[in-house]
């Protein structure tokens, strides 16, 4: 089944500031789109303005080319978000914490623990969230991507408080993902090279 | 696939994890609840310090005493509803949710009611008790509290979204918050006045009633609408 | 029409109608306001009960009917300017929220002037309508206070057209909480419902105060916008090339 994102005319204004005006961008399966630019470029604004937490001040994002807006329902059970702050309850553990994420979107926990085991996490299942190292609550973030089915991964930053082993796990799964089929909307500050077809919209 | 068919379960599912998530981290921080408990039994304690232990006076003062103190504990509670959630991100994770924003903003609106509304309704007649109020006017105030509470947490949603992470975010909550109230706090507290004077409470229940279902229909969508807002 | 709404909607195009607007709205209103104080104050009759003490009703009533008026104008355009996303409906809501404010205090102040001889006191909770605008003016505070709170502008529209559309909703209830709680108590009131009907001679001036308060109204309201479209969209090139013109071309 072959999916397709793709945004027209998108602009957006931050207070007086034009972040971005008239962007163009389409994405199908497979394929992975890069935000590139500086901290305060912008590219974390149109990350989120795609995935609808800003409003743009015009222009379109187009899901299987209807307009998100009038399927946002749909929209959002089809992607699966990573921000910059993590998301998830400092007084619960790991293991709650993603299996409330699962109930709120209809998932199975079935490969839960060889997620768990993947990502080095297994041993933190029981503790508190908050006591947890930034980097293993980022893994913890990823480990949200990996039991979601959703096709669409959005995330800012996603190598963000992890080691070079992180950075080259969050490689891996990106291409896995994205090999299979899947989307990715990845906005980064470094350079990431992956051997996929890689769009790149690069934002001053 | 019938998107429709496939939400159904979805929104109860999703909504209800939320309540039970929410009622989890309370019992893990007990203080949310019981904070705010203490400060409605100061308040009641407070006013006969203040004004003189007649017990008349507190008989005939007592319905509007326990309602304002009622009113301002709930706001006290209001204040962190959507805080922690902004702060760690998790908020955001409720927005992209496939769940209907709607849906979820009530299932906020739901624990906060059974961490706040229920505890004070519960904890009433003791307070009532010292103020020498009957079974039969003790009873009304519970009833009363019962429906109030409920509008006053669905409304409070509303206000706490608009609110969340503004600087001086509690007194804004308050000015907010304190003039809609108003309609459940004067027949709140009136109607539990009228019975300790023998009328009819009827249209007064009526009335607190229709007002919470008012609330059910028009707060969720309000809260939804001023959560993506604050979160921009 | 549509093609004179959709102008309408553009701020530049806005800053040069009401320019042209606004005299028909504040000397048609001074005139009636200027006749309604004149007749209000010499040619009206004293009332037979309260004698020349209810000549306030002059301003208390209109004073009054304008709060509730300019709520209903913010509420509606904040409506406009959330769902159908025009800037220029929030800077409507923005301009009307002070005005509407101020008219609040000036009903509350004419009240409690009025029910002083009346009362023997300034203030009498039991009024049911006094203490509805009381409640009203709170709302007002209310809604500056949230848009003050936030810093960008468009947030702050959005944040506080959510606010005034719940505060919309709940003024008739508000209003009829007000008026079950007080005929509770069968306080004096300010005016007696089933009343003896007015004298010509009274009404007439106070038909004219109406008007003409509105007109003001309307005239402040015109006046308030362009500054507050003049102030959001100062970067812009028109307000630029205007000033310019305005200064005869000068850098």
């Amino acid at each position: 089944m072959s999916i397709k994102l793709n945004g027209s005319r998108l602009t957006l204004f931050r207070g007086e500031r034009c972040l971005f005006r008239d962007l163009e961008f389409a994405l199908n399966s497979g394929e992975l789109l890069l935000l590139e630019g500086r901290n305060g470029s912008g590219k974390t604004s149109l990350l989120r303005a795609i995935a609808g937490l800003i409003e743009l001040e015009s222009g379109t994002v187009f899901w299987n080319d209807e307009p998100v807006r009038n399927m946002r329902q749909l929209f959002q059970n089809s992607m699966v978000w990573m921000s910059h702050k993590v998301g998830f309850k400092g007084d619960l553990t790991l293991v709650e914490n993603l299996q409330f994420e699962a109930k709120l979107r209809l998932e199975s926990t079935r490969d839960f623990d060889d997620v768990l085991q993947r990502l080095g996490l297994k041993k933190l299942k029981r503790l508190p969230f908050r006591s947890l190292s930034a980097g293993q609550q980022r893994r913890v973030a990823l480990a949200r991507m990996l039991l979601s089915a959703a096709p669409l991964w959005m995330m800012d930053e996603p190598a963000s408080n992890l080691d070079a082993q992180g950075r080259e796990l969050v490689a891996t799964l990106l291409s896995e993902h994205v090999g299979k089929g899947g989307m990715a909307i990845v906005a980064a500050h470094q350079d990431v090279k992956l051997d996929l077809p890689t769009h790149r919209i690069a934002l001053q | 696939m019938s998107a429709s068919d496939e939400q159904l379960p979805g929104i109860w599912l999703g909504t209800s994890a939320l309540v039970k998530r929410d009622l989890a981290l309370v019992i893990k921080r007990p203080g949310d609840m019981l904070n705010p408990l203490f400060f409605f039994a100061m308040v009641a304690t407070l006013f006969p310090l203040a004004v003189g232990p007649a017990a008349e006076q507190l008989q005939f003062s007592g319905p509007g005493v326990l309602w304002v103190a009622a009113l301002l504990a709930t706001l006290l509670s209001l204040n962190s509803l959507f805080l922690g959630d902004f702060e760690d991100g998790s908020l955001e994770q409720l927005l992209v949710s496939p769940v209907p924003l709607s849906a979820l903003a009530l299932g906020k609106s739901i624990a906060h009611w059974l961490t706040s509304g229920l505890p004070l309704v519960l904890v009433s007649p003791l307070v009532a008790l010292t103020y020498q109020m009957s079974l039969a006017v003790t009873g009304v105030l519970m009833l009363t509290l019962l429906l109030g509470t409920i509008s006053l947490s669905l409304l409070g949603s509303i206000g706490a979204a608009l609110t969340v992470g503004l600087h001086r975010g509690t007194a804004l909550l308050s000015l907010l918050i304190l003039p809609l109230a108003m309609p459940v706090l004067i027949f709140g507290a009136r109607t539990v006045s009228l019975v300790a004077a023998g009328d009819g409470v009827a249209g007064g229940l009526y009335f607190l009633a229709a007002y919470a279902m008012l609330m059910i229909s028009i707060s969720p969508f309000a809260t939804a609408a001023a959560l993506r807002i604050s979160n921009e | 029409m549509w093609k004179f709404l959709h102008k309408l909607a553009s701020p530049p195009h806005f800053y040069r109608i009401a320019e042209n607007m606004l005299p028909w709205f504040a000397f048609p209103g001074l005139l009636l306001v200027g006749y309604g104080v004149y007749a209000g104050l010499f040619l009206a009759p004293p009332d037979y009960q309260q004698g020349d003490a209810f000549r306030i009703i002059y301003v208390h009533v209109p004073a009054a009917y304008l709060s509730m008026m300019a709520y209903m104008i913010m509420a509606i355009s904040a409506g406009i300017g959330l769902i159908w996303r025009m800037k220029l409906a929030h800077a409507v809501s923005a301009a009307a929220a002070p005005l509407g404010a101020w008219f609040t205090f000036l009903a509350l102040a004419t009240g409690s002037i009025w029910g002083r001889p009346m009362w023997g006191t300034w203030w009498e909770w039991g009024d049911p309508r006094l203490t509805s605008e009381l409640v009203l003016l709170f709302l007002y505070l209310g809604y500056m206070a949230l848009r003050n709170a936030i810093e960008d502008t468009t947030k702050a529209d959005r944040a506080s057209a959510v606010l005034a559309l719940v505060g919309a909703v709940n003024v008739p209830i508000i209003h009829f909480s007000v008026e079950w709680w007080s005929s509770l108590h069968q306080g004096p009131t300010l005016v007696k419902k089933g009343g003896p009907a007015m004298d010509t001679a009274m009404l007439y001036p106070l038909l004219a105060m109406i008007f003409g308060f509105t007109l003001l109204f309307g005239a402040l309201l015109l006046r308030r916008v362009r500054t507050e479209v003049l102030y959001r969209e100062r970067r812009k090139r028109w307000v630029r090339d205007m000033i310019l013109a305005s200064t005869g071309g000068s850098k």
